[in-house]
C-alpha cells in the first residue's frame, strides 16, 4: 500500500513537472542580456519551408564572424501565427524574429509586439519599391519590419481553351466581364472563374487595384473606408457577375475546385505571382496549357495591379539582441546569396527589386515552361503594385468579409450590402477597442 | 531459550510496544486525504486554475487609446459585466444555439434510437454474426471527427462525389447537400455516423447483464420477443440510455468539429456556425480571449444547467416508477 502510494505521488510529481517543463520550453531559452557582446542566438518564427537551409548560410557566413547565431522554428503560417506571437508576446516570450505578413504589422505594433528597427535598416530601404517599404512604417518615422516576399496580382488563364473557345485575353474588366457571358454562351457548363469568398486577401487585392485606402489615419484618429466608392465599384462588379450567373461562386481550394481547374470547367483565375505553386498541387494534369497576363484594367492604358500575400522579418519588443536581429533580417532580405537561396529553397518572390531579375529568375517557374519571359514579366507588373493601407485589426474585418461576402456569394445577394456589414463591423470593433475612429 | 525473548502484550517498558490508539486514529485519519492529494493537486492546477482564470479574465477588457500604435496604446482593465451583456446580446451567439439546436434535435433521437435498436437486434438470439456486425457498427465511433468530417465532406461536393456521380447517371435529381437545411441533415449524419457506435456498446453491455432468469420467467409467462423487448430490456437498460443521452447533449453543445472542418468546402458555414466556434473565432481570429472567456463561461454554465435539469428529471421519473 504505502508503495503504491508513493509511486503515484511520484507520477503525479513527474506530470506536474513535466507540465512546468513544457510550459517553460514555449519560450526562446535565451538568457544572456548583455547587448551586442559576445555570442548572441536568436530564435526565429517563420513558415516559409526551407527556411533552415537559407538561415543556415548565415550561420556558417556572415553569421559565424559576427557571432549571432539563428536557429529557425518552423510555424503554421499567416493569421494563426499572428495569435500565438500575441500570446507569447504576453508572457514576454516571443522569439526575437518573427515572419509576419503585412496586413498583420498594424496588428502587433499596436500589441507593442514589434520593434523599431530604423536605425538598423537605413541602407536597406533603397532596395525595395516605396509602396512595399511603406507598409513597414505604416506611415511613421519607425520601421517594423524588413519585406521579404511579394505578391502582385495577375491574370492567370488556359491558353488552349481561351483559343478553343474563340476568346481574347480581357484587359480591362469591363472586357473580363464580356468574356465571362461569350463562354458561357458558348459553353454553359464552363465558368471563366469564380467568386471565392474564402480567401479575403484577394478581394482587398482587387480593392487596392481599383485603388481603395481601407485604413488611413488623420492626426490621431483613424479613418475607415472598406465601403468607399473604389471597392464599392469591385463588390457591384463580382456580385454582377454572380448573379448573373455568368462566373460560379464556389470557394477555392476545395477538391471541386482542384477538379475544376483540371478537367477544364474553369478556365482562368485572377491571382498572384505565387500561382504556379497552387496550380501545380490543384491543377498537375494541366501544366504547360496555362499562361500569364498583366491584370486587367478598370480604364483603358491604365497599369495597376493589387497584391494578394507577402510578408516580411519583423524583429520583436522581448529581443535581448534587437540591434543583431534586425541586422540578420536585413542580410535576409537584400543580400544577394540570401535571396537566391530564399528563391530555390522557399520558392518565394522576393520584395528586393534587383533580386526579381536575378539569376533565379531568368528561367520561367516549371509549370509555366511555355511562358519564356514568366519573370521578365512579373517584374514589370510588380512595379505597378498600388500602395496598400492597412488598418489594427485586418482579422476582424477579413472574418467579416468571409462571412458576409461568403452569404451574398451563396444567395447571390447584393454583394455592396456584404461590404457594408463588413465595414460597419469592423469600426464598431475599432470603437469596442477603444481606437479613435474619425466618421 | 527463544520463548524467553517473547514478552507477552501489555508488559510495561516492552521495547516494542504498539504505539498509543490516538496515533493510529491520527493516521487513519489523514490517509484519505493523503490520497487524495495527488488528484486535488492535479485538479487545482490544471483544472480549478484555468477556469479560474477564464473567469477572470471575463471580466476584463482591453483599452486602446487614440491610434494605438506604439508602446503603452493598450491597457488591460475591468470591464465589469460588459463582457457577458455584451455576449448575450449578442445574435450571432444566439443564432449559433439556435442552429446547434436544430441539429441536436435531428441528431440526438437518431443516434440514440438506432444505438438502442442495433443493440436489442445484436442482443436478440436469432442473430446471426454478432461480433462482426458489433465491430462494424463500431468501428466508425474510432475514426476522429475531422477525418471523419472530411470524408463525409468530400462525398457532399457534387463534383468530386461517387454518390452524385451515380444519382447523375440515373437521371435523378442531386440535391445540394451543403445548403441550407440539407445542410443540418448532412452535418447530423456525420455525428450519428460517428457516435451511434459507442452508445450502442453502452446499451448492449447493459442489456448483458440482465440476469437470464428474468427472460426465463418471462417466456414462461408467454411473453414474445417483443414484448420482451419493449416491456423487459428497455425500461432495464433505462439508466444506460440516461447516460447516453446525457453524453449526447453535451457532445451537442460542444459540436465544433464538424462544422470547422465542413466550413472551407461551403459558403453556407460562417465562422461562428455553432457556439464553440464563436468562441474561436474571437479568441483566435479577432483576438478578443476577454469576449471569447466570457462566451465561454456562458456557454458552460447553460451546459451545467441543461444536464442538471435533465438528470434531475430523470431520476425523479426513475423513483416515481420505482414506487409504482
Amino acid at each position: 500500500m504505502p508503495i503504491t502510494t508513493r509511486s503515484r505521488l511520484v507520477a503525479s510529481t513527474i506530470a506536474v513537472a513535466l507540465g512546468a517543463g513544457t510550459l517553460a520550453a514555449c519560450g526562446s531559452s535565451d538568457d544572456d542580456t548583455e547587448a551586442s557582446s559576445g555570442p548572441v542566438s536568436l530564435t526565429y518564427w517563420t513558415w516559409a519551408p526551407g527556411m533552415d537551409k537559407v538561415v543556415d548560410l548565415w550561420n556558417k557566413g556572415p553569421g559565424k564572424k559576427e557571432q549571432i547565431k539563428v536557429t529557425v522554428k518552423k510555424q503554421a503560417s499567416g493569421d494563426t501565427l499572428v495569435t500565438k506571437i500575441l500570446t507569447a508576446h504576453k508572457a514576454g516570450k516571443a522569439p526575437d524574429l518573427v515572419q509576419a505578413e503585412y496586413q498583420a504589422l498594424p496588428t502587433l505594433v499596436s500589441n507593442d509586439a514589434l520593434a523599431d528597427i530604423s536605425k538598423e535598416t537605413a541602407d536597406a530601404k533603397s532596395k525595395f519599391a516605396d509602396g512595399v517599404w511603406q507598409q513597414t512604417t505604416l506611415g511613421t518615422d519607425a520601421v517594423y519590419a524588413v519585406p521579404q516576399d511579394i505578391g502582385p496580382m495577375m491574370f492567370y488563364y488556359r491558353e488552349d481553351l481561351f483559343e478553343k473557345y474563340g476568346l481574347e485575353v480581357p484587359t480591362t474588366w469591363d472586357e473580363f466581364a464580356e468574356t465571362a457571358r461569350k463562354l458561357k454562351k458558348k459553353s454553359p457548363g464552363t465558368d471563366l472563374t469564380t467568386f471565392s469568398a474564402n480567401d479575403s486577401g484577394l478581394f482587398a487585392g482587387l480593392a487596392q487595384q481599383a485603388g481603395a485606402q481601407w485604413w488611413t489615419t488623420e492626426g490621431d484618429q483613424w479613418k475607415v473606408a472598406i465601403n468607399d466608392a473604389a471597392t464599392q465599384k469591385v463588390a457591384k462588379f463580382w456580385g454582377g457577375l454572380v448573379k448573373e450567373g455568368v462566373v460560379d461562386n464556389q470557394p477555392m481550394y476545395t477538391p471541386a475546385w482542384n477538379k475544376a481547374l483540371n478537367t477544364g470547367k474553369q478556365i482562368a483565375w485572377v491571382s498572384a505571382v505565387w500561382a504556379p505553386g497552387t496550380l501545380n498541387t490543384a491543377a498537375p494534369g494541366t501544366k504547360g496549357k496555362w499562361a500569364m497576363a498583366p491584370l486587367p484594367q478598370w480604364s483603358e492604358g491604365e497599369n495597376v495591379t493589387g497584391s494578394w500575400g507577402g510578408s516580411s522579418t519583423a524583429v520583436t519588443t522581448d529581443s535581448d539582441h534587437p540591434a543583431a536581429a534586425a541586422k540578420f533580417a536585413a542580410w535576409l532580405n537584400t543580400d544577394g546569396t540570401a535571396l537566391q537561396a530564399l528563391a530555390k529553397e522557399s520558392g518565394i518572390y522576393p520584395a528586393a527589386t534587383n533580386a526579381q531579375t536575378s539569376g533565379a529568375f531568368t528561367n520561367p517557374p516549371e509549370y509555366f515552361a511555355n511562358q519564356a519571359d514568366f519573370y521578365t514579366k512579373a517584374a514589370e507588373i510588380a512595379k505597378s503594385t498600388a500602395p496598400s493601407a492597412w488598418g489594427p485589426n485586418v482579422n476582424v474585418a477579413y472574418t467579416t468579409f468571409k462571412d458576409a461576402f461568403g452569404k451574398a456569394a451563396k444567395n447571390k445577394s447584393d454583394f455592396v450590402a456584404a461590404l457594408n456589414t463588413m465595414q460597419d463591423d469592423t469600426v464598431a470593433d475599432m470603437k469596442k477597442q477603444g481606437f479613435e475612429v474619425a466618421q | 531459550m527463544t520463548t524467553a525473548r517473547r514478552r507477552p502484550y501489555g508488559v510495561k517498558g516492552a521495547p516494542y510496544a504498539h504505539p498509543s490508539p490516538t496515533t493510529t486514529l491520527r493516521r487513519a485519519r489523514s490517509a484519505p486525504y493523503f490520497f487524495l492529494l495527488p488528484a486535488t493537486v492535479l485538479f487545482l492546477l490544471f483544472f480549478a486554475l484555468p477556469i479560474g482564470y477564464a473567469v477572470y479574465l471575463s471580466f476584463r477588457k482591453v483599452r486602446v487609446s487614440g491610434l494605438g500604435l506604439g508602446s503603452g496604446a493598450r491597457k488591460e482593465v475591468w470591464a465589469g459585466l460588459q463582457n457577458y451583456t455584451d455576449a448575450l446580446g449578442d445574435s450571432e451567439l444566439v443564432d449559433g444555439a439556435l442552429r446547434v439546436l436544430g441539429y441536436g434535435c435531428i441528431v440526438v433521437p437518431v443516434m440514440l434510437g438506432l444505438a438502442l435498436l442495433f443493440a436489442l437486434m445484436l442482443d436478440s438470439e436469432r442473430v446471426r454474426l454478432a461480433p462482426f456486425t458489433r465491430l462494424a457498427i463500431f468501428l466508425p465511433y474510432a475514426i476522429p471527427g475531422v477525418v471523419a468530417a472530411l470524408l463525409w465532406g468530400f462525398l457532399y461536393l457534387p463534383d468530386v462525389s461517387p454518390f452524385y456521380f451515380v444519382l447523375d447517371r440515373l437521371g435523378l435529381p442531386q440535391p445540394d447537400l451543403l445548403d441550407g437545411g440539407p445542410l443540418y441533415l448532412a452535418l447530423s449524419n456525420i455525428a450519428v455516423w460517428g457516435g451511434t457506435g459507442f452508445n450502442m456498446i453502452v446499451i448492449y453491455t447493459s442489456l448483458q447483464s440482465i440476469p437470464a432468469e428474468v427472460y426465463e420467467a418471462a417466456k414462461l409467462d408467454g411473453a414474445t420477443p417483443t414484448q420482451i423487448a419493449l416491456r423487459i430490456k428497455i425500461p432495464m437498460v433505462a439508466p444506460s440510455l440516461v447516460l447516453t443521452f446525457f453524453f449526447s447533449i453535451i457532445a451537442t453543445l460542444q459540436v465544433f468539429n464538424e462544422p470547422t472542418t465542413l466550413r472551407p468546402l461551403t459558403n453556407s458555414v460562417s465562422s461562428t456556425w455553432s457556439p464553440l466556434m464563436k468562441v474561436y473565432q474571437d479568441a483566435f481570429g479577432n483576438g478578443d480571449i476577454h469576449a471569447a472567456a466570457a462566451q465561454a463561461v456562458i456557454i458552460a454554465l447553460a451546459t451545467l444547467v441543461l444536464s442538471f435539469a435533465f438528470l434531475r428529471a430523470a431520476n425523479r421519473r426513475q423513483k416515481q416508477e420505482a414506487a409504482r
